[in-house]
């Protein structure tokens, strides 16, 4: 008879229920610019979709175009889906952020990262991957979305199961 | 307790490389383990860079980062001797931090 929900109803659940409350807030003003990657909010949202077009949305509220000046490096095969190098650098100016989503993973975005003045736009990281599937690397410059996507082939998986 | 992160942060003149290595198992929630029981997702959400009190990166990160996380990076304006601090918390609540020098 208890409505406790875990052992531990702490702050945080709290707090991270305003966080989803304000990100929904957000969602339903039509021209709201404070995105997740605007600002200093860990995107929880996005980290929650599962599609990667929910995911971009989510993350930036726009839609990316393929562009030849990201440059995504990316194993044609990975042996261990647990531990896939992966990294990203590009030409274009302005980059305030950068961000990775794995297709099929079972939540698409894997990590974003903001890149503040005076930081190059080059990052590399490693993720992990359920399966073979795209990776897309989003770079966000001068207000756009550019993306690159690299094909993966996974001969075991990285997430459990 | 040793830190959960090792960093090595080296400049060329105007530019800092840095690259660093944090210990922590990053579960993702769907691993089970050796009884059958789902392992609870335990990952580290923000990752901070700062040189000098200024931040210069924040990676936000998902379950799907490898355990142990590995990151590298570069940015201008640094020089040698400069303090440069990175810190992290996780979905747990738990975090560690430490200053590394810029070599």
């Amino acid at each position: 008879m208890t409505t406790h929900i875990g052992p531990h109803p702490t702050r945080r659940l709290i707090l991270q229920g305003a966080v989803t409350v304000a990100l929904i807030g957000l969602g339903n003003l039509p021209y709201a610019p404070a995105r997740a990657a605007a600002n200093d909010k860990y995107p929880e949202e996005a980290f929650k979709q599962k599609s990667e077009a929910d995911a971009i949305k989510a993350l930036y509220g726009k839609t990316a175009e393929p562009s030849d000046k990201v440059k995504l490096d990316a194993p044609e095969i990975a042996e261990n889906g647990a531990v896939v190098p992966i990294s990203v650098t590009t030409t274009l100016d302005k980059v305030t952020s950068i961000s990775f989503f794995v297709a099929e993973n079972p939540n698409a975005l894997a990590a974003s990262y903001k890149i503040p003045d005076g930081t190059m736009p080059v990052v590399a990281n490693r993720l992990k991957m359920a399966k073979t599937t795209n990776v897309v690397a989003i770079v966000e410059a001068d207000g756009k979305l550019f993306s690159a996507t690299k094909e993966v082939k996974v001969t075991v998986g990285g997430c459990g199961g | 307790m040793a830190s959960s992160i090792r960093v090595r942060a080296t400049t060329n003149g105007d530019i800092t490389e840095v690259q660093a290595l944090i210990q922590h198992p990053m579960d993702s929630g769907f691993v089970k383990d050796a009884k059958g029981e789902l392992i609870p997702p335990h990952f580290i959400q923000e990752l901070k860079f700062a040189c000098n009190g200024k931040e210069v990166f924040v990676a936000d990160w998902g379950p799907a980062v490898s355990k142990d996380p590995y990151i590298k990076f570069s940015f201008k304006g640094a020089k040698k001797g400069d303090d440069l601090t990175i810190s992290w918390t996780d979905n747990k609540g738990g975090s560690d931090q430490t200053t590394a020098k810029i070599a």
